[in-house]
């Protein structure tokens, strides 16, 4: 199998997904020729064409809109976001349009918006988020975030077969900084099955995109202890089952996210655990986040707010000992 | 200050396309206008004995825009449609009673209870429904005519927006892409003089229509009190649109001649300026001119009547939707389906009888 980056992953992914399907289009800024602000869809232009790679004009809703409209119309838009941040601006047409279409009028709205996520490079309270939380008040959206390319590949041909939009967060740091195996052509990653990073029988620590990296490091060499870390994948729907499993297996759990902190997807997991696995735990749930506060710009005090390697380890050591 | 727009529009000649519209074509402008108007009245009642929850909103004075411009399409286009515009729904294929058991929350109304009033589309027939931003649905009908673009369909996306829409950006943009990729997508904004409260000239400065060529496409103005005014600006963007002449937007001058909802009394409006327009009701207007010609209308009323009896009755009969319910159908577990609408212009009698999809 040909090792891949995560980039290259998504890119392959996408290719894929337009050879495979005529209806599969591509609409969002600087997407066409330029290839993207990160370059993930490079050389797609050249490929499949302008009208299939639509660089747009700066206007989310107009991308997201469109997006809606093309896919009740039997397309499968794949928009992007040049950052995950910027959705806020396509938020309505997201949440009050789209996410509401099947429940009010049985219509389907089969649309991917990738959301290019994440911080850890200095790129300041508007181009670092992780916005995931935002979706999950939002009945009607299906939000994924992968974290290793194999999955950044069959997650988004699932997210594109989907007849439901789906938010594919992507995370930047990941980009170019991760390889591993990915298989040629296509195949579908199923939504809404958690993924065993590393099995385990101590503790489980849960987390999803970047932060399963930070995760595998921290408790590489914990004292022998063996931590299950579990690869959310989906974020809704949420493989309640496969958290659930872990949880009655280990009785120990930590939550970690790079999101902030408060009502995040770590808070519906620890409500979870705590309503349908309260006899099996062995101690308190506990989270390691981001604080409640926007992403700042400075290196160090970046790095005082997203999630570090030792601050998991000192959590998964103290839950250990407890 | 005062402005052109609060006035009833001048009239501008628009003869062209009206020489397509058969005797019968004008029969049913007619009936739709007073289907329109005697469901919508029906509405009002169920309303006042309680039968409607929430509030109750109707299209009032408006009817010669939606039942206007919804006859110019065809079978295979796709519609995006405005709460004042029942008119455009009942051309499509919506009964009277499934409107009025959707005002009610039962089953049998377009949406079995899970939206309320006119906020509806019924995807059999090629429509999809408004929300309550506006005008959301305006980038909506870029996407759906993006599709058609796409695909190398004739085919027209419609979607209607009133005066205080165009002040909101989402308007900019849908106006924006249109414009750049020339979608084949018709706008009719239809100047009712008020949002909510709120008159022309806290909305904008100049029309907006003016502002179609700068975005790059047709810009007109109709009286949105005369039904074929509107039909005829209406069937030329279509077929502009079709023949790949890009969008058209379409400033229809009409006034809303009831609250925002039947909880707003109007004390915001100027008697002499609802006097005005109570002396232009569009279903009068084409009635006189209908008389003028000979053209017996007396027959369509009855049928009207009678149909509204029936569909009510109907629509009375239908039960409640479960509670059990409520939580179903979030999620889509199939792909979409939107079919095609009813098409009663004559032009497209033909089309029809080759099936569905001609």
């Amino acid at each position: 199998m040909p090792e891949l980056t995560y980039l290259e992953a998504i890119s392959d992914g996408l290719r894929e997904e337009m050879r495979h399907d005529e209806s599969v289009f591509c609409l969002g800024q600087d997407i066409g020729s330029f290839g993207g602000a990160f370059k993930v869809t490079e050389g797609l232009a050249d490929e499949f064409g302008a009208d299939r790679m639509w660089d747009t004009p700066l206007a989310e809703s107009a991308i997201v809109g469109a997006a809606v409209g093309a896919a009740v119309e039997g397309m499968r838009p794949i928009a992007e976001m040049q950052f995950a941040d910027f959705i806020a601006c396509g938020f309505d047409q997201l949440v009050n349009v789209a996410a509401k279409m099947h429940y009010r009028q049985g219509l389907a709205v089969p649309l991917v918006v990738r959301l290019p996520s994440g911080g850890g490079f200095s790129g300041g309270p508007f181009h670092s988020q992780n916005p995931e939380a935002w979706f999950l008040q939002a009945p009607g959206l299906k939000v994924v975030a992968p974290s290793t390319p194999e999955d950044a590949k069959g997650l988004l041909a699932s997210a594109v077969r989907d007849p439901n939009p789906v938010l594919y967060l992507e995370h930047k740091h990941l980009y170019r900084r991760l390889r591993g195996e990915v298989a040629k052509g296509r195949y579908e990653t199923p939504l809404g099955e958690v993924r065993v990073a590393r099995p385990g029988s101590d503790l489980t620590l849960v987390a999803y995109g970047a932060m399963v990296h930070t995760a595998l490091e921290a408790v590489e060499d914990l004292d022998g202890a063996r931590v299950e870390v579990l690869d959310l994948r989906t974020l809704c729907p949420l493989d309640r089952e496969g958290i659930l499993g872990s949880v009655r297996k280990t009785g120990k759990v930590v939550v970690l996210h790079e999101a902030t902190r408060s009502c995040g997807v770590g808070a519906e997991v620890c409500a979870l655990i705590a309503e349908e696995a309260f006899e099996d735990l062995d101690g308190p749930v506990v989270r390691v986040t981001a604080p409640d506060v926007p992403i700042p710009f400075s290196p160090p005090l970046e790095s005082a707010v997203l999630p570090q390697v030792d601050q998991v380890r000192e959590a998964c050591r103290e839950l250990l000992e407890y | 200050m005062a402005t052109p727009t609060t006035r009833p529009a001048q009239l501008e000649p628009q003869e062209a396309a009206t020489a397509e519209l058969t005797v019968d074509d004008r029969g049913e402008l007619l009936r739709y206008m007073l289907l329109m108007r005697a469901t919508e009245e029906r509405a009002l009642n169920l309303y006042r004995q309680g039968q409607v929850p929430g509030s109750y909103y109707d299209g009032r004075g408006q009817e010669a825009v939606s039942v206007g411009s919804a006859f110019a399409l065809g079978p295979r286009d796709r519609a995006c449609i405005l709460h004042r515009d029942l008119g455009a729904h009942l051309i499509r294929g919506v009964t009277p009673g499934r409107v009025l058991a959707q005002m009610m929350g039962r089953l049998g109304g377009v949406t079995d209870g899970r939206d309320g009033n006119m906020h509806f589309g019924d995807r059999h027939l090629g429509c999809v429904g408004m929300v309550s931003m506006l005008p959301d649905m305006a980038p909506v009908a870029c996407g759906l005519a993006l599709a058609f673009q796409m695909r190398r369909e004739q085919r027209v996306a419609m979607t209607w927006f009133g005066d205080g829409s165009t002040a909101n950006g989402q308007w900019h943009e849908a106006m924006n892409v249109a414009g750049i990729r020339q979608l084949p997508v018709v706008f009719v904004l239809e100047n009712n003089q008020f949002a909510y409260s709120t008159p022309n000239e806290l909305e904008f400065v100049r029309d907006p229509v003016e502002r179609a060529a700068a975005y790059g496409f047709e810009g007109v103005k109709v009286d949105g009190n005369d039904v074929e005014a509107v039909f005829a600006a209406a069937a030329a963007a279509c077929d502009r649109a079709r023949a790949g002449g890009g969008p058209t937007l379409i400033q229809a001058e009409t006034m809303r001649m009831h609250g925002h909802g039947a909880h707003d009394d109007m004390s915001y409006v100027p008697p002499e300026l609802f006097e005005r327009w109570a002396n232009r009701d569009p279903i009068e207007l084409f009635e006189r001119r209908l008389g003028a010609e000979g053209i017996e209308t007396k027959s369509i009323h009855i049928a009207v009547e009678d149909e509204l009896e029936r569909e009510t009755a109907w629509a009375l009969a239908q039960p409640m939707p479960d509670p059990a319910t409520a939580t179903e159908g979030v999620f889509a577990t199939e792909d979409p389906v939107l079919g095609d609408g009813h098409a009663p212009w004559s032009r497209w009698a033909p089309r029809a009888k080759e099936g569905p999809h001609a």
